[in-house]
């Protein structure tokens, strides 16, 4: 198993663990890519705190600064690591005990 | 954290192999207890379906078939996009126990794809997209 696929699924979970950044990360996956400025203007969440959550989410891999000048870089949502999350969140939601049980059920018929 | 890449399950059955593998690997078998209806080329490299009330739909693709002791078939992994690449491979394993059937499933692959591939994969997809999207301005600007 990759060593680095722990890592990046648990960032997500760190990441979504917090309200504001679950606010700014679904903002940007609804909107598509914005600037800290639009998303203080869309979200209630003040434009400082917005800017650090997008740097501790930029760390993570979790979204992307486009270039541009300071004020007007526009960041965008990077679905790989949700994508690895899901996995996760795939093998926990895999349910083989109920099948299993109707399977046994089956063939007691 | 432990990301889980294998899934195992061993039951005793008091049934023997010949009917568990019955209910494993046909159509009438995999629509009665696992889907609702099912279809199955039991063949390595033939394809199954199992269609669930509701309208959800699963295909697989059989990849071993050692009767009455060994089917394997790979499958999507459920709650990733239709379009995602990735399948898990399940594999079911009857020993005869007495009179019953030892049956193992065991699921891998929920972490297979090392990280520079998914890596890659990715940013394809979404540079593909950007740059469909690009084209699209473009295209619509030309006109």
């Amino acid at each position: 198993m990759p060593p680095d696929i722990e890592a990046i699924a648990e960032q997500v979970f760190v990441a979504l663990a917090d309200p504001s950044r679950r606010a700014i990360l679904a903002e940007l996956a609804s909107g598509g890519p914005a600037t800290a400025t639009d998303l203080a203007g869309r979200l209630p969440i003040t434009r400082q705190a917005i800017a650090k959550h997008l740097a501790l989410l930029a760390d993570a891999g979790l979204v992307a600064a486009e270039p541009g000048e300071r004020r007007r870089v526009r960041y965008r949502l990077r679905s790989a690591p949700m994508q690895v999350a899901q996995q996760f969140l795939a093998a926990l939601a895999r349910d083989w005990d109920g099948p299993l049980d109707a399977l046994k059920d089956h063939l007691s018929r | 954290m432990g990301f889980p890449d294998r899934i195992e399950r061993v039951l005793e059955i008091a049934h023997p192999p010949a009917k568990v593998w019955a209910a494993l690997t046909t159509a009438e078998g995999l629509g009665s207890w696992f889907g609702n209806q099912a279809t199955i080329d039991l063949r390595a490299g033939g394809s199954a379906q199992m269609t669930w009330t509701g309208g959800h739909t699963v295909d697989m693709w059989v990849e071993r078939v050692e009767e009455p002791a060994v089917f394997g078939f790979t499958w999507q992994i459920y709650g990733l996009p239709d379009d995602d690449p990735r399948r898990t491979y399940v594999e079911f394993t009857l020993e005869p126990v007495g009179a019953g059937t030892r049956l193992t499933v065991v699921e891998t692959g929920f972490a297979q794809l090392p990280e520079n591939v998914y890596r890659k994969e990715y940013d394809g997809h979404t540079q593909g997209w950007a740059s469909e999207l690009g084209e699209l301005v473009d295209y619509l600007d030309a006109a």
